[in-house]
């Protein structure tokens, strides 16, 4: 079977999944009529109905809820089949790269490019498969099956099961659309579709607030990245007249480096970052993703550590021959990378609330990942996603797990001591944190040891960038090691209800913990560092297999000169930084358990700042939330009232006044006028009035009396 | 008889009304049933239309011209294009739903609303369909008559403010507009000595640029009153907010588009040398990118549903006109296509306020919250809506924004940044509807039992759904029927636009790229 061509499939098996579940979703797992959390407390109280509790509420399923757990997670099965099929086919190949297009979907209309040549606005729906989107489209089906799986166990007893799963499938559809897009336009809709399936999954428990607050904080912040990001594809657009990656990256072959300054390409390379610093969490855009946590844990597993979050980053080193043009946006990325590595790993201190803790340590694990692409070693980059794909979903699902164990309790303060209690998710979880911590072996070490040695090595690189990703490989250590034994050693610190409930999880879920335990470890093989010259090449095979998609000029430049002595000393340093990490750990939490708390009070604002982190949150609800949108929006909207409509109406009123005034005029003074003159006629010709009565009678009788005087006048004289 | 298809189309819904009008006002189902009879036959008539239309044609096609008033030279004349084609089937299938979504809304005068509704939707096709002006102008004045009745006599409770304040300020635009058709009318004859009003003919008449400047603020008060761009929006608001729920939808999907296909019909190839004056080109975009962000921020201060979604139309409709004014082929075609778009997620958006209006009759967005509870299906259909009208990649709404925005960001890159703003306001103020109505728990015992929708209103959504997705997902027919025409409009106005360069060498064209945005604009 030709799985080369059938590429454009891939995506669609879980499309149809989501179909299904929108379809006859419900009739597969009837809904009760009005699910206990539906009801405000008060209101279900005056009703007399149980407020119903989140969790520890038990209905009955319908037995067709089995064919969810069956085609949802079937559906990506079919996927991972397919990638597999398509990347051992793709191996075959000489040329790298198969693209499969089925028709043109945006079709537009000539524009003219930057240099008035006339191109045409127009984007295939169109797939492209190289060794880049293979790696990615096997950590997406192989991990998102994983995690399809354990959502059957860790969600069985919710209601929505179907509602879950469809959106689950909705997310797989996408996220692979953004991997194989053959251009920015296609990628872009997944891009916005997995940003729309992650803001559907966090408010999953949308009868909470701070759900749906932070689905949307999560949508508009991504949104803010895709604004510039639009804008980046039009520059792309008018720079090659295409936004084809293959076309794009032959337009851009020959251009030489903007060295002499910030120019278009650095331009168009910054306004594609700012896309990727809204998508995979970095300053100033990350502060979506800890609110994430949100969501259902198997979604944060999923969404917010493997896949969609790292899409960022796959975008940047799809771009790598933009990027590698623009030297000055790449020391912006790898800048931005380190100091969201460590500023992250700064917050992961103080956080109590388990998720948290490894929301900031993705945040800050993407930190690293952009410092390597920033640095010109994107195969590093795409090495540190892959590897990170496994611990850190392994870690999301181990606390899952942890939660689940715990009736859904997160903070860390209530836990401690589970170690033999949940020990297939301990032992798991151990493998990950060892892994995250860069302890040698695991798979973690090989890909972080990678960067911080490109960091130090590559042209694009400098010690100040080596530094600081090596003080962040400390406080990783730390960090993880604080939760790992806050979690696991110790005495238990919950109370007696939960401590009594206290069970390791069901196979559903431990079996896909054990994968990705084992993927923890082995993942990292396929890049052993340099300096291990003892291995044979099939230990670098990641590097050699993505050489292909990098043009070939930033590749080199992003090599570095590998001399074992100095490559065996840092890495030296940092395996030591490493353990020195987990060994302050086990002293501050295991023991000497009173001294964190101790070490807070004394370090002033400090410990407050960390454990509010930074007060980023509370500075832009200000400035930007409440000041300027809803601010603004009052604002405006109180000067369309008074002053845009308020002219309106003024006309109106004006109008009415004129008509008032004229009307006023017109029945006193010119028709008063009329009628004062007939008034006047009447006055004066009241005295006459007397005279012409009409009364034959009076009339002869005064010519009588006219004829006595005039007889009478006569008379006398 | 095909070769009066056009004349078919334009007096199928009069002489429905006609029909109607003789039916015996007692028998309330019999009228209802009519007047949805006569609309889906209007709808059907105009199908042809899409088939018999030659995408490949130049010009207006099944043109019909008989003489109509000799004495002026007005003639009875109608044509198509590709941009009247989809406006009017905009029409024909946006006046069956609002017609099938008055059912059971509508329960007094029921004869008298659905004779206005069937009036209305001639008047609007004979606006699109119209080639002589003084036609045009006649049918223009006809839509405001039922629309005046239709907010006046079945809407909410400022009914007749709302109704006077429509109809004054549109009729007023108006007036100027008819100021504007007469001085061509009269340049025209003084030119050629022949008194007409065809736009072709019109098109020949050569104005010096003051004069064209002049008229075309005249149109311009017209066409801006109607789309309505900023400042001239504030009756929108009010009259969407009262107009009974049908009335919203045809008022926000068709009679807002007469406005801006004034502007594509007459503003630009009538004054080409006006449209292109870069001091008339600054100000309506920047009143375009005002409505964008403007009407966007407003949105947010809501609490009113109704009026809410009435100001994200401001939103939208700046970006309709952003898009005609960037006077590229993208921007133009882009427009076109979120014209039909916005009247797709628009009109669905009215009609999701008016499904629970009928049930609570009341449009506050606080008497509402946890609705997804008890109408899951609803819920779903709303948040279909909302994203299509938020952008979303794969529906309609993405399709029109990111078109017209390359074709802004071609003409100035500036322009564009401001504008992709929208998309950021956009998403926030209908997730934070969506978020108050829907999400949450239920507060207000009176939502509890609101029944999910019904079989009549899954008919009236449906097509409304499978429209937006097909835009999104195959949207090249739509570009194919606006290639012809769009061109056209651009060689009238941008002369030489389409002779290709020498396409350059890529270094070069960055390097142009550096000296243009040094240059700042253009």
């Amino acid at each position: 079977m030709n799985f080369l061509d059938a590429i454009w499939l891939i995506p669609l098996f879980p499309l149809f999944g989501a179909v299904l579940m929108f379809l006859i979703g419900r009739r597969l797992d009837p809904q009760p009529e009005r699910s206990p959390e539906a009801l405000e407390p008060e209101l279900a109280e005056a009703m007399g109905e149980d407020a119903g509790q989140e969790h520890g509420h038990h209905p009955r399923f319908a037995p067709t809820r089995r064919l969810i757990s069956w085609i949802c997670p079937g559906t990506v099965l079919v996927s991972l089949l397919f990638s597999i099929g398509a990347v051992v086919q793709l191996a075959g190949l000489a040329e790298k790269a198969h693209q499969v297009i089925l028709y043109t979907w945006l079709a537009g209309l000539p524009f003219h490019m930057g240099d008035g040549a006339v191109g045409r606005f127009a984007a295939d729906l169109g797939f492209l498969l190289d060794p880049l989107s293979g790696v990615m489209i096997l950590v997406v089906t192989f991990v998102g099956f994983f995690i399809h799986v354990y959502s059957i166990g860790y969600m069985g007893h919710e209601t929505g099961y179907y509602r879950f799963f469809g959106y689950l499938n909705l997310f797989v559809f996408f996220m692979l659309t953004l991997v194989l897009a053959n251009n920015y336009a296609l990628l872009f809709v997944g891009w916005e579709g997995v940003g729309l399936c992650s803001y559907l999954l966090i408010g999953f428990y949308f009868h909470r607030k701070s759900a749906s607050d932070a689905g949307i904080k999560a949508f508009v912040v991504n949104r803010i990245g895709d604004a510039a990001f639009i804008l980046g594809i039009f520059m792309i657009f008018a720079l090659t007249g295409t936004v084809r990656f293959l076309d794009v990256n032959q337009a851009l072959h020959g251009l030489s480096a903007e060295t002499a300054g910030f120019g278009v390409l650095s331009l168009t390379a910054l306004l594609l970052f700012v896309g990727a610093t809204g998508k995979s969490a970095q300053i100033p855009l990350y502060v979506w993703l800890p609110d994430a946590m949100e969501g259902p844990t198997p979604v944060s597993a999923l969404i917010h550590a493997a896949t969609m979050v790292t899409a960022g980053v796959y975008m940047v080193a799809r771009s790598n021959a933009l990027y590698s043009l623009a030297p000055e946006t790449m020391a912006v990325v790898a800048t931005i990378g380190a100091l969201t590595a460590i500023f992250a790993a700064s917050i992961a201190f103080a956080q109590n609330d388990i998720k948290r803790v490894l929301a900031y340590s993705t945040v800050s694990q993407l930190g690293y990942m952009f410092l390597a692409a920033g640095v010109g070693a994107y195969w590093v980059a795409i090495f540190h996603l892959f590897t990170h794909a496994f611990f850190k979903a392994l870690l999301f699902l181990g606390s899952g797990s942890v939660i689940h164990a715990m009736g859904g309790e997160q903070d860390m303060r209530k836990m401690g001591g589970l170690k033999d209690k949940i020990p297939t998710t301990f032992w798991t979880m151990a493998v990950a944190s060892l892994a995250i911590a860069g302890i040698p072996g695991f798979a973690g070490f090989f890909s972080k040891d990678e960067i911080l040695w490109q960091a130090w090595s590559s042209p694009y690189g400098s010690k100040a960038l080596w530094a600081v990703g090596t003080v962040t490989a400390l406080m990783t250590a730390f960090y993880m090691w604080r939760l790992m034994y806050m979690t696991f050693w110790g005495e238990c610190r919950a109370d007696e209800h939960t401590k009594a409930h206290i069970h390791e999880s069901p196979p559903v879920m431990t079996v896909p913990l054990t994968v990705l335990a084992a993927g923890s470890v082995l993942a990292g093989w396929l890049g052993v560092p340099k300096a291990w010259a003892f291995l044979p090449g099939s230990f670098h095979a990641f590097e050699h297999w993505l050489e292909p998609v990098w043009v070939a000029a930033a590749h080199e430049a992003g090599q570095g000169a590998h001399e074992a002595a100095l490559e065996w000393a840092l890495m030296g340093l940092s395996v030591l930084l490493a353990v020195a990490g987990i060994l302050i750990a086990r002293y501050l939490y295991v023991q000497r358990p009173e001294l964190p708390d101790r070490i807070a009070e004394a370090s002033g604002p400090l410990y407050p700042a960390l454990l509010n982190k930074w007060y980023v949150d509370e500075i832009y609800n200000f400035l930007f939330v409440d000041g300027l949108a809803k601010g603004g929006g009052r604002v405006l909207g109180r000067f369309d009232q008074a002053i845009v409509d308020g002219g309106v109406n003024g006309a109106g009123w004006m109008t009415r006044f004129a008509s008032a005034v004229s009307g006023w005029w017109d029945t006193w003074i010119v028709d008063g006028t009329v009628r004062l003159i007939a008034f006047a006629v009447k006055m004066i010709s009241y005295p006459v009035r007397f005279l012409q009565t009409g009364f034959v009678q009076q009339y002869a009788a005064v010519i009588l009396a006219g004829m006595a005087v005039a007889l009478g006048y006569y008379l006398i004289k | 008889m095909s070769e009066h298809l056009l004349s078919i189309v334009l007096f199928t819904p009069l002489a429905g009304m006609f029909v109607l009008l003789l039916l015996p006002s007692s028998n309330r189902k019999l009228i209802r049933v009519w007047a949805n009879i006569a609309a889906f036959a209007g709808f059907l008539v105009s199908l042809p239309l899409v088939f018999r239309f030659d995408r490949s044609a130049e010009g207006f096609q099944m043109v019909e011209k008989a003489p109509w008033i000799p004495a002026l030279g007005a003639h009875y004349y109608l044509g198509i294009d590709g941009i009247s084609l989809l406006l009017v089937m905009l029409t024909t299938v946006t006046g069956f739903i609002a017609i099938l979504s008055s059912w059971s809304a509508i329960d007094r005068y029921e004869k008298q609303y659905y004779a206005m509704f069937l009036l209305q939707q001639t008047g609007m096709i004979g606006v699109f369909l119209s080639l002589d002006f003084l036609l045009f102008y006649v049918f223009w004045e006809i839509v405001l008559v039922p629309m005046y009745f239709i907010i006046g006599v079945w809407g909410g409770p400022r009914k007749l403010y709302a109704a006077i304040k429509f109809f004054l300020y549109t009729l007023a635009g108006s007036v100027l507009m008819l100021l504007g058709i007469l001085t061509l009318y009269f340049q025209h004859h003084a030119q050629y000595g022949v008194y007409t009003f065809e736009i072709d003919a019109l098109m020949q008449t050569a104005m010096p640029l003051h004069l064209e400047r002049w008229v075309f603020w005249a149109f311009f008060i017209g066409f801006a009153i109607k789309v309505p761009m900023f400042p001239f929006h504030t009756w929108l608001p009010d009259a969407h907010t009262e107009a009974p729920t049908a009335g919203s939808v045809i008022l926000a999907a068709v009679l807002l588009k007469m406005g801006t296909y004034g502007f594509l019909r007459f503003s630009l190839p009538l004054l080409p040398k006006a449209a292109i004056d870069p001091w008339i080109v600054h100000v309506m975009v920047g009143l375009s990118i005002v409505a964008i962000i403007y009407g966007a921020l407003v949105c947010l201060m809501q609490d009113d549903w109704k009026k809410l979604v009435a100001y994200s139309s401001v939103s939208h409709l700046g970006f309709c006109t952003l898009g005609i004014f960037s006077l590229t082929p993208n921007g133009l075609a882009g427009s076109v296509i979120q014209q039909i778009n916005h009247g797709i997620s628009t009109g669905m958006l009215f009609l999701i306020v008016g499904v629970v209006y009928e049930r609570r009759h009341t449009r506050l967005i606080r008497e509402y919250g946890g609705l997804a509870h008890v109408m899951p299906n609803y819920a779903f259909v709303f948040a279909f809506a909302m994203l299509s009208s938020a952008g979303l990649p794969l529906l309609n709404g993405f399709i029109g924004e990111f078109t017209i925005l390359q074709g802004a960001f071609e003409a100035n890159r500036v322009w564009a940044a401001f504008a992709v703003t929208g998309i950021i306001l956009g998403a926030s103020y209908l997730l934070w509807l969506y978020q108050r109505t829907m999400l949450g728990r239920i507060n207000n015992p009176k939502n509890l039992k609101l029944p999910d929708l019904n079989l009549r209103e899954w008919a009236v959504f449906a097509p409304l759904l499978v429209w937006a997705l097909w835009i999104g997902v195959y949207p090249k027919p739509y570009f194919e029927i606006l290639e012809k025409p769009v061109a056209q409009l651009v060689e009238r106005v941008r002369p030489g636009y389409f002779e290709a360069q020498a396409a350059k060498a890529p270094l070069e064209a960055a390097q142009a790229m550096e000296s243009r945005m040094e240059a700042g604009i253009r």
